[in-house]
């Protein structure tokens, strides 16, 4: 136990609160947001999760994977439930416990959308952290609002007919920043210290908090389970998912350092198998647009 | 004769439930307007803006969220109040299921009212009757006085370690909700010691970390689970009893326990009835008495939990019943009448009429009693309309 590894600042906290023997996928994304997200708010702190595969995740009655107190709500409740558990813990002098609302990108961007913006508009004191696996994945891969163009599932089907979904996908990060929410960030699970450090930030503001972390799903986005945290990279390389951060009305967006291209991040998910040279034409225009509009809102935001 | 009842207040229903829910020292109220229950809420909003209560008020964006948010408050440990009606009670359907599975003892209140379309905000017992297997003790209030001590009484039922299941507490929409009545308001001292604070046993904490509601598999302790919640109801008929004994007691007035009988000691015919509707009943029931009809009525306070027993002592003598719902079922017979003839079956062989009535706010006259009551005594064990154009 004296070997010098152990001697190294850690970027990202050790301590444990998500125990193993939990029932996820491999490769699953969501476990490893769980994860980072726990490091990096501590033992004081209370997870509400809607219907999801986090749902799931900790094993039938009476198992737990978390050593934090894990709430289960319905699919609509999320926003709901972290309002009253923010109430009670202030009423009972329990102001520094983290009030965590832990849900997926189905029971944000859709069935809980309406309970989300009451409760960041009513401005609690809490935490929203949408794992965005980009679809219904606990229920065998369906579409959601935050699924992305191009994709296939189990209800947009390439057969016959090329039913993808040809919709873009709405992210909830920006309506969230768009309602004036005081902190709203994007992270992903390739980059565990910049999640760790925009929770760090979000903690220093009382108020509600928004993250929206991309979490890829191997099962439904049809690639190899140890490929969750290089395709987690592409995705914020190629501008599919962008990273930024929004405080004191300021947009700061991250760079893509060695970008890659639609094309490259499509080819390695076989949820895209199908696209054509003109679907990924499009989606690469979309990709550049929206980065645009980001970079232009960074600008605008910086005062520059 | 009833007795005048001592008071030192004049007030509507929903006045009267929200100064039950500041004697109760609720900790969190949730809520979402809908008429008719906005009066409470608005009322609750004013007490919190004067300081004359300590409780945190969160107006929410849906009934669904409303209780959500008291659900989860519960949970943390914290005494919580809602109040809905209608549509709203039917958007919170989901939650309702969700708070009595966690067994949590939240006290709401319901202003009665129809189900559209067409729309219409008048009295009606539907919306309440669609919730009525989803693990709520259910009582119907009569007066403004009972819908003040129901939320006292409420509380103490819900949070016995041998309940731990929600109440919601019923009004008529306007007839009790919007219409001032004498009230006698108990004070804080005396709820004090009538109610004592919550402790909910198994209360999130950060030091004993448990999942809340995780799933459970066909061989898991689901169906074990839910015999308890079953078999909570029906026992908590004893803490009803008991909490209504130890209300009397304190507060001098006597309510009865799941039923109430009215001039039912020698009556040969009677009619079951609920809330408001009871107290024409009761009207119309002296009325006969003055013609010579041995007739009385049976007001149903409890329908969750359901008085089975008590129904069959009460009609235990009587040569025929009838049972009044003022609710749309589309099962044989109304929601209470079918209930009430379940329970007699094989106890007893009195004919069982079943009238709906009153829908919609439509007003139920004194001569429909009059005619509910010839019915009954004429044998009558069909159901039909009271009050519709077009016949019966």
């Amino acid at each position: 136990m004296s070997g010098e590894v152990h001697d190294m600042p850690f970027s990202i906290p050790r301590e444990e609160f998500m125990e193993p023997g939990h029932t996820a996928c491999h490769g699953c994304g969501a476990t490893l947001a769980m994860r980072y997200v726990l490091k990096a708010l501590g033992k004081n702190t209370v997870v509400s999760v809607p219907a999801s595969c986090w749902a799931v995740i900790p094993g039938a009655m009476p198992n737990r994977t978390l050593d934090v107190p894990m709430v289960y709500t319905p699919f609509a409740a999320t926003g709901a439930s972290i309002t009253g558990l923010r109430a009670a813990f202030d009423i009972l002098g329990k102001e520094d416990y983290n009030v965590v609302g832990f849900a997926g990108d189905g029971g944000t961007a859709d069935i809980g959308l309406q309970s989300l913006s009451g409760a960041m508009e009513r401005g609690h004191n809490v935490f929203y952290i949408m794992y965005d696996n980009e679809g219904y994945m606990n229920t065998g891969v369906q579409r959601s609002g935050s699924t992305p163009y191009g994709a296939e599932t189990t209800t947009t089907p390439v057969r016959a007919e090329k039913n993808f979904k040809h919709q873009q996908k709405k992210v909830v990060a920006d309506l969230m920043m768009a309602q004036g929410v005081p902190y709203v960030a994007t992270a992903t699970v390739a980059y565990p210290e910049d999640l760790i450090r925009k929770i760090g930030n979000a903690k220093k503001i009382v108020g509600p908090k928004f993250i929206q972390v991309l979490s890829p799903c191997p099962t439904g986005w049809y690639f190899p389970t140890e490929k969750t945290v290089e395709i987690s990279r592409m995705a914020v390389q190629s501008g599919m998912f962008p990273l930024y951060e929004y405080y004191d009305g300021k947009l700061r967006v991250t760079k893509p350092s060695r970008p890659v291209s639609i094309r490259e991040y499509v080819s390695a998910q076989d949820r895209f198998l199908h696209l054509e040279d003109e679907d990924i034409e499009r989606l690469q225009a979309t990709v550049d647009q929206r980065m645009k509009t980001l970079l232009d809102k960074e600008r605008e935001t910086s005062g520059a | 004769m009833q007795k005048v009842q001592k008071y030192n207040a004049i007030m509507t229903g929903n006045e009267a439930v929200a100064v039950g829910v500041k004697l109760a020292r609720v900790g969190f109220i949730s809520a979402y307007p809908i008429t008719p229950q906005t009066t409470i809420v608005e009322k609750l909003a004013e007490m919190v803006a004067n300081r004359e209560i300590t409780a945190k008020y969160v107006e929410v964006e849906s009934e669904h969220s409303a209780m959500g948010a008291v659900f989860a408050s519960e949970l943390a440990g914290v005494r919580s109040y809602t109040a809905t009606s209608s549509h709203g009670l039917l958007y919170m359907h989901e939650m309702l299921h969700w708070t009595a599975g966690q067994r949590l003892p939240v006290v709401m209140s319901v202003v009665n009212r129809s189900i559209g379309p067409p729309w219409n905000i008048w009295s009606e017992q539907t919306d309440s009757m669609n919730q009525k297997d989803t693990g709520w003790l259910q009582v119907y209030c009569e007066s403004n006085q009972e819908a003040l001590d129901t939320i006292l009484m409420g509380y103490k039922i819900a949070e016995s370690s041998d309940v731990l299941l929600p109440l919601m507490s019923m009004e008529d929409a306007f007839i009790l909700s919007h219409t001032s009545e004498p009230v006698d308001l108990p004070s804080q001292e005396e709820v004090d010691s009538f109610l004592p604070g919550f402790d909910l046993p198994f209360r999130i904490d950060t030091g004993t970390p448990m999942g809340y509601g995780s799933y459970s598999t066909p061989d898991g302790p689901f169906m074990e689970l839910k015999r308890d919640m079953m078999e909570s109801m029906r026992n908590s008929r004893r803490i009803i009893e008991r909490v209504t004994r130890e209300f009397a007691d304190a507060f001098g007035r006597e309510y009865s326990g799941l039923v109430e009988q009215y001039m039912m000691s020698d009556a040969d015919y009677a009619l079951i009835a609920s809330g408001t509707l009871a107290s024409t009943g009761k009207y119309v029931v002296g009325k006969l008495r003055e013609k010579g009809w041995k007739v009385g009525l049976i007001r149903i306070r409890f329908f969750r939990p359901f008085p089975d027993e008590e129904l069959v002592k009460a009609v235990s003598g009587l040569k025929g019943v009838g049972v009044l719902d003022r609710s749309v079922s589309f099962s044989p017979a109304g929601s209470m009448a079918n209930e009430v003839r379940a329970a007699l079956y094989r106890k007893s062989n009195i004919p069982v009429a079943g009238f709906i009535a009153g829908l919609g706010g439509r007003d139920v006259k004194v001569e429909d009693f009059q005619n509910m009551f010839q019915m009954i005594r004429d044998g009558f064990s069909g159901s039909t309309y009271v009050n519709v154009r077009g016949g019966a």
